[in-house]
């Protein structure tokens, strides 16, 4: 469970576009005709998106109204996952790992980047209001610690650096190109495979 | 002598041949296309494996002696043979959990990016075996491009008819859907899955009724991990004998394993089951920093596994049995190296705040215990905890353990048990800070000095 600041600052009205209300009937399509309670997360995830990053309480009423569910039900979802925002986190918004595995590599050096150059606390806008940061628990991908994700994408095998560097181009509102940061091959040794050695690149 | 010659040799005999690996695609050196996954064997004969019939290929599983890879270790075989023969009135459901969000975990995302076929044509056998026509696969929200990327592979087979009616000509007919989950590590627990999919809060379930006659929408449903799923049409392939010859009895096949934190080159690795630690550590990461001596401890299988000291990882062979043997577990073969210019109780109060966050907030035990475990551990490692404590930390764990709905109480404090187990002394050395509430030494059982620390005192 995580805790959900709600933005003071609310749109009056909210309506899905044309091309995303398409996407949010083909989510439904994915589920037998009577659950449609079940497409209530991939439509908030059409909200997140047009919504740049949040969803406004508008926005729940209007996913409630679609899927015709009470919309406390779908106020219990957004509240109980912690990948919904309830608040602006502007175009980029930051997640660093801190979780043990990321930690033992340095986690701690990121998140002062973050706070150096985005905002002193975490789920603050920038001064600018391009980004914001804060940290997560464990994003799955260890063995490419410490790394961060930056909306969709993931940053791996990151130092002081290369976080300087991605977090200044954010601030300039461009999305630095995702990947490992070591110049390394997905999930495979850094200096060189120790298996399947005979495959060579296609 | 002669005993010592052949220990030796012992690596170099056991060592797995690439071509008993069963992803030669884990680093994407072939690209993951349909077409060359078609070129490394994928989909090959699928049509002739589903012809021989349900019986045969829960037969073939459960003789290969597959054991689930997300985590519990549970026979697969025995598994699907829990699906209702005879479709009733309720259809069936085959899930796949691609939850994966345990600390020190993250296989499961380079099989849905590089070897998605793989998952694809196991679900297509699976839900052939369960006689299900609709699978969904629930991937973790924040694995986004990996989603993106299995849609796309799941298109390539729907053009190639792999999938659909009458799925690669099998007669059956399947679909497959994908279902992001949205930040929640409960939701990796099956029932808590299964409501998530549903579109509710993911809290557990109470099992009994197990998902097998009760699961997604009230209809049978199995549920299984990604790597589970994805081996299996090679050991339909190259037959239930070839996978039981590898690795040790009852423990069989290969594994990806996970290696990460303080070791020279962190990395994902295919081998057999019950290749010895050490040799993960050295030959596959590059070591660990600091050279071996510098070990102090190893996480074997994800963070719900319980650490084991450096004399332990001298010997200890990654399998089922051998782990639980040393009170610990594969779990899912998240393998964390920690060395010894980490502070341990540090590391492990860490972890603990990691359950504190992922407490779903049903079972009171785990709601209060994980934050109240936390926040000892901090203090601990702050050197502000008092002798005392150190038992109550322990009850405390036994208080979660076995009083939960979900597996979750065990995952929570199996770490601070064997942290307890094994750095007891370090806790010792540190903890000698006095009660925090001074006048009241006493503080009655079951409150936490903690919380009674700035207002209530």
């Amino acid at each position: 469970m995580s805790k959900k600041k709600i933005s003071i600052h609310q749109p009056k009205e909210f309506k899905l576009n044309k091309e995303n209300l398409l996407k949010a009937e083909n989510e439904i399509k994915k589920y037998p005709k009577d659950r449609k309670a079940s497409a209530v997360m991939p439509l908030l995830y059409i909200v997140q998106q047009q919504n740049n990053n949040w969803i406004p309480l508008e926005g729940i009423k209007y996913v409630a109204n679609l899927l015709s569910m009470p919309y406390i039900k779908v106020y219990e979802v957004v509240t109980f996952y912690s990948m919904f925002n309830l608040s602006p986190v502007g175009n980029f918004f930051v997640q660093v790992c801190t979780t043990t595995p990321c930690m033992i590599r340095g986690a701690k050096k990121i998140t002062d980047v973050c706070k150096k150059y985005i905002s002193p606390n975490q789920n603050e806008l920038s001064e600018n209001k391009t980004c914001s940061w804060t940290e997560v628990e464990c994003l799955g991908a260890c063995v490419n610690a410490p790394m961060m994700q930056i909306n969709q994408d993931y940053f791996e095998d990151l130092n002081e650096n290369s976080a300087t560097k991605i977090v200044e181009k954010l601030l300039k509102n461009d999305l630095p190109k995702p990947g490992s940061f070591k110049s390394r091959k997905s999930n495979a040794p850094e200096k060189g495979k120790t298996t399947l050695l005979e495959i060579k690149n296609a | 002598m002669r005993q010592k010659k052949e220990k030796q040799h012992y690596w170099k005999l056991k060592m797995l041949e690439d071509k008993d690996r069963i992803f030669k695609n884990l680093y994407n050196d072939l690209g993951w296309e349909i077409d060359s996954a078609i070129k490394q064997g994928d989909w090959i004969g699928t049509e002739n494996i589903i012809s021989k019939g349900k019986d045969f290929i829960i037969k073939e599983i459960k003789d290969s002696e597959l054991r689930g890879r997300g985590g519990a270790g549970f026979p697969t075989g025995l598994k699907l043979s829990f699906a209702p023969k005879e479709v009733g009135s309720r259809p069936h459901y085959l899930v796949i959990n691609a939850d994966e969000s345990e600390p020190g975990t993250c296989k499961d995302r380079d099989i849905l990016r590089f070897e998605p076929q793989k998952l694809i044509e196991g679900c297509l056998i699976t839900s052939y075996a369960v006689s299900a026509h609709t699978c969904y696969i629930y991937i973790r929200g924040e694995y986004f491009r990996e989603g993106e990327r299995l849609q796309k592979a799941i298109d390539e087979a729907y053009k190639k008819n792999f999938l659909g009616k009458n799925a690669c000509n099998s007669g059956w007919d399947l679909d497959i859907f994908i279902h992001y989950g949205a930040g929640a590590y409960i939701c990796g627990e099956e029932t808590a899955l299964l409501e998530s999919l549903e579109g509710n809060k993911g809290q557990p379930r109470l099992k009994p009724p197990f998902p097998a006659l009760v699961g997604l929408y009230g209809c049978p449903t199995i549920v299984n991990n990604v790597e589970t799923i994805a081996v299996i049409p090679t050991i339909l392939r190259k037959g239930a004998k070839w996978f039981a010859s590898l690795g040790k009895p009852k423990n069989t096949g290969t594994k990806i394993f996970c290696i990460s934190g303080n070791v020279n080159n962190p990395c994902n690795v295919e081998e057999e089951m019950g290749v010895p630690l050490k040799e993960l550590i050295e030959k596959h990461a590059g070591g660990v920093v600091g050279g071996w001596s510098n070990l102090q401890a190893v996480i074997p299988g994800g963070s719900s596994m319980p650490l084991l000291p450096k004399n332990i990882c001298e010997t200890i062979t990654m399998d089922f049995d051998s782990l639980i043997k040393e009170k610990s577990g594969l779990g899912t073969a998240g393998i964390v190296v920690i060395n010894k210019d980490q502070d341990i109780i540090r590391c492990m109060a860490r972890i603990a705040r990691f359950y504190k966050h992922e407490s779903c907030g049903q079972c009171t035990p785990c709601r209060e215990g994980c934050g109240w475990m936390w926040r000892m551990l901090e203090r601990m490692a702050d050197g502000d905890g008092t002798y005392k404590e150190i038992d109550l930390l322990h009850d405390v764990t036994k208080q979660i353990e076995g009083h939960t709905i979900c597996a979750f109480g065990e995952g929570s404090s199996w770490p601070v048990q064997g942290l307890l187990r094994h750095f007891r002394k370090e806790i010792e050395k540190r903890s000698h800070g006095e009660p925090l509430v001074k006048k009241r030494q006493d503080v009655p059982y079951l409150i936490d000095q903690h919380l009674l620390e700035k207002d209530n005192a």
